[in-house]
């Protein structure tokens, strides 16, 4: 087993990324170009489009908390894999240890759930 | 119950496998034309895969809704979504004039890019023969194989928040937002439903998880084991629960219906497609499109035997040997995206709210205990550990579940707030939305009606609105 193994990963990317650039490319060249004021307006139901700074207007701050959850728990889950694929070999040991993280983790879940970071209102 | 708790049979001992089935160490030796071959069987998969999809979607939800579909362009309409492709290619490409233009640019093709990429790591079938070279179906295996579905998944929604938040504008800003939160918090379900996989299996590379769903451990009853008898390999029966789940957590990662919330045309117009017109819709299009085939293939691969026949054509020796599995491949994948469709034509989209309390408060801890329990049973039963530590492992568990259970944090009932109250509790700056008290106001003529029996009643009656009401009734006269 060596890296070899992860070089046709790279050539199936360079091939989408081939085609991906390929057809925008080609789609500049064969489409029209008939541009007016109001095709270049931002989409707003045919109303006049609210001004917004460039590089984006406010938005609710819970898609950043959404964020930091992610976060606490994808941490968790990228520990558990490697103790779940040599789960066998670790026996009851790493069964309790994986318990107490696990257990360390649901104690900020239960305070999360409590403090209503998991709400959406 | 038993045959999950058993050891599974490691791959060293190979009674189950044939010279068919590939192991890691076949994977990486490919002279570079074979790579190449195999590189564009996968890349045609996935655009042949958009092509028939999107024609075998809108055929399937036209059949549900009594309607014939596309049915003009080639046999039974076949070429509809090539046509329509090319069409879209030759449309005028916008570049709105609030747009980030290089990300605007580049944001689709990642999204595309990514969702192709995905498609390296599913096992096609076997070990055949190509031009002489005896190789696996398989792009390629790498011992973190499930890692690059995931990686790949996770990466392309990039494009997506990338593409709405570059196009300077409301809805596609909104949708990319909704989407990004979507996809990582049902990437949390999907994280964890497949450890129990990795738990059973032994391995993450996915060729070895097809190889360990060949058959189940022996069927055994008291000591009783019949020569005829093995519990069934599919991770689908045998781990039920994260099957579900994975599914579930697989509609959400694609934003397919009933999840596809970032684009829910009555909320945010297209949501983060809105701006985005000719052959960039179009990549937007087949990244959802190859995403929805990955993930088929993946749930194929991960819970439904990968290429492997299903049960009765399994008795056929010749089943799981040459081109054969690919036959059955195609045939679980066409059945999953029947799935997929299925559901988009029969349930609504859920709320926003509901979404997301359904991933965290629902999908994550029955996860957690479903780990946990599988987890303890399989240590328990082992067979290394003394009876006395079993029971006590078993008697922990439930006071541990007990316990969880006493001392959850019960949520308080919020009182029911007066209209007057939430408009008081409204941040200041925030938008002048009308409160939301149910109340339909009266339409003009009724209220012209109203006030020709009695014009005192208006004239007290009206109050602040009394400004709204000369213009309708300027108008009307």
């Amino acid at each position: 087993m060596s890296l070899s193994a992860y070089v046709p990963i790279l050539f199936l990317f360079a091939l989408a990324a081939a085609f991906a650039l390929f057809s925008v490319g080609v789609s500049q060249i064969v489409g029209p170009k008939r541009a007016n004021r109001a095709k270049l307006e931002a989409y707003e139901c045919g109303i006049e489009p609210s001004p917004e700074p460039v590089g984006g207007g406010r938005f609710p701050v819970r898609f950043f908390l959404v964020a930091m959850l992610f976060i606490v728990f994808d941490i968790e889950i990228i520990f558990l894999y490697p103790w779940a694929v040599s789960f066998n070999a670790l026996g009851l040991f790493g069964f309790v240890e994986m318990l107490l993280f696990i257990g360390t983790v649901l104690i900020a879940y239960a305070y999360v759930w409590r403090r209503g970071g998991l709400d959406w209102d | 119950m038993l045959a999950l708790l058993a050891q599974s049979p490691t791959l060293a001992q190979g009674s189950t496998l044939l010279a068919q089935d590939p192991t890691l160490a076949d994977f990486g030796r490919d002279p570079w034309w074979l790579i190449l071959i195999k590189v564009v069987f996968a890349f045609i998969f996935g655009a042949i895969g958009t092509v028939l999809g999107v024609w075998f979607e809108r055929r399937l939800v036209a059949r549900m809704a009594v309607r014939p579909g596309p049915n003009q362009v080639g046999p039974f309409g076949l070429l509809q979504t090539l046509v329509d492709g090319i069409k879209g290619m030759l449309k005028e490409d916008l570049l709105p004039r609030a747009s980030d233009k290089v990300v605007f640019f580049f944001a689709p093709t990642i999204s595309a890019i990514f969702a192709l990429t995905a498609l390296s790591v599913i096992p096609f079938g076997p070990v055949v023969s190509i031009f002489g070279h005896q190789t696996p179906l398989q792009v390629t295996d790498v011992p973190v194989a499930v890692l690059v579905i995931l990686a790949c998944s996770a990466v392309g929604v990039y494009g997506i928040v990338l593409g709405g938040w570059a196009s300077g504008s409301t809805y596609p800003l909104l949708g990319g937002l909704r989407s990004s939160a979507q996809v990582i918090s049902y990437e949390v379900a999907m994280g964890l439903s497949i450890v129990a996989v990795f738990m059973v299996a032994g391995t993450m590379s996915t060729s070895q998880i097809v190889a360990a769903q060949a058959s189940g451990a022996r069927l055994s009853l008291f000591g009783w084991e019949p020569s005829w008898g093995y519990w069934p390999g599919w991770y689908a029966l045998l781990l039920l629960p994260s099957f579900v789940i994975f599914v579930i957590a697989a509609f959400g990662e694609t934003n397919r219906a009933p999840f596809d919330l970032p684009e829910a045309e009555s909320e945010l117009v297209a949501g983060y497609m809105t701006e985005y017109s000719s052959i960039k819709f179009l990549l937007y299009m087949l990244s959802e499109y190859v995403a929805m085939l990955t993930m088929s293939a993946a749930t194929v691969t991960l819970f439904l035997g990968g290429w492997r026949a299903p049960w009765p054509i399994s008795l056929w020796d010749g089943a799981n040997s040459g081109w054969w599995p690919l036959l059955w491949f195609l045939g679980k994948v066409t059945l999953m995206l029947f799935l997929f469709v299925w559901v988009r034509a029969t349930l609504p989209r859920l709320r926003y709210d509901q979404f997301m309390r359904f991933g965290w408060k629902v999908l994550l801890p029955v996860n957690l205990a479903w780990i946990l329990l599988l987890a303890g049973g399989r240590v328990a039963w082992s067979g290394n550990v003394e009876s006395g530590t079993r029971w006590l492992l078993v008697g922990g568990m439930a006071v541990t579940i007990l316990l969880i259970g006493l001392l959850w944090p019960a949520r308080k009932p919020e009182k029911q707030r007066s209209v007057a109250e939430q408009v008081a509790a409204r941040p200041t700056g925030s938008f002048p939305v009308p409160p939301i008290d149910l109340v339909v106001p009266p339409s003009p003529r009724a209220r012209r009606v109203v006030a020709e029996r009695a014009p005192a009643n208006v004239a007290i009656g009206s109050g602040e609105s009394g400004e709204s009401e000369t213009a309708t009734d300027g108008r009307g006269a």
